[in-house]
């Protein structure tokens, strides 16, 4: 943008209110609006982001590593069954934070370090099921549950049985 | 005396390092790509079933504890092996041990989310 926040485009309305591009070529203008609307855009604050990410996944980890010793040490919980309970209550702790509205703070702040944990998945399923409930139990709560989590198990599902079955063949 | 402490207190730190290096590489990727939250997470998962299915995540694992299973990549991992199990069953094993791995976590979120579905209403028309 040559540090310029000016950007000159003509429109005439023609054919019944259709706007259209005198003067350039419509590629051209677009790449320049485009351009033209990310000078306005807040710089990205690399540093600041992957600091807070850090901080917030790591801590989420933590939660998660205390409950794994408190499983072992207080319940005597092993291998498979240890990684299961924790998972759980750590998704409970999800979407309990998510329907009290906390959880988009959270997310706010940390961004991925809030996406990434097993909690981000979590919300991302109440997330849709608590707004989409006024449609309908089946429609809206219950079709809209995975509309982000539905392509992580399809694509899990395919690429752990692709996996599995070249483990078997090989 | 205070050795038990001290290796819990490890633990601890190893898993902040590691879930929280997870986090920071998925914010780098968001920086500098402008990928939704969802497609993030199906790349780490997909990632975590690569990387399982190379035999690398089960070290990051052993390493980090929580820090490596609770990011989603943990989910991909747990998947790729519940199926690298199944396959050494047989051919229905492979095909049923990755969801059966998985399916403390998606039964989770789907009983929770609809517990608190019942529960709440939608914050987002208050703000």
């Amino acid at each position: 943008m040559n540090g310029k926040r000016v950007f000159l485009c003509q429109k005439t309305v023609k054919d019944g209110g259709r706007y259209e591009m005198t003067g350039k070529n419509r590629e051209n203008y677009n790449k320049n609006y485009i351009a033209y609307v990310h000078s306005f855009d807040p710089p990205t604050q690399h540093f600041k982001n992957c600091f807070r990410a850090f901080i917030v996944g790591g801590g989420i980890c933590c939660v998660g590593q205390f409950l794994r010793e408190m499983f072992e040490k207080a319940v005597g919980l092993q291998g498979d069954e240890l990684a299961a309970a924790v998972s759980i209550v750590l998704i409970f702790m999800g979407t309990l934070l998510t329907g009290l509205g906390v959880y988009d703070r959270i997310g706010r702040y940390a961004g991925a370090g809030s996406i990434v944990p097993i909690t981000g998945f979590s919300n991302s399923v109440a997330s849709p099921a608590i707004e989409f409930k006024t449609e309908g139990y089946v429609y809206g709560m219950a079709a809209k549950m995975f509309i982000v989590a539905g392509p992580i198990i399809v694509y899990g599902v395919l690429s752990a049985t692709l996996v599995g079955l070249l483990y078997l063949f090989l | 005396m205070f050795e038990p402490y001290i290796s819990i207190l490890g633990n601890f730190a190893k898993a902040f390092a590691v879930g929280g290096l997870i986090c920071m590489i998925a914010q780098i990727v968001i920086n500098y790509t402008d990928l939704t939250a969802g497609k993030i997470l199906v790349l780490f998962m997909l990632s975590g079933v690569v990387l399982q299915g190379l035999g690398l995540y089960q070290y990051l694992v052993d390493f980090g504890g929580a820090g490596a299973t609770v990011p989603i990549s943990g989910f991909g991992y747990l998947l790729a092996n519940g199926a690298m199990k199944g396959a050494q069953k047989g051919f229905f094993g492979a095909v049923t041990g990755a969801l059966s791995a998985a399916s403390a976590g998606i039964s989770a979120a789907v009983i929770f989310s609809f517990l608190m579905a019942l529960i709440f209403k939608s914050k987002s028309k208050k703000n």
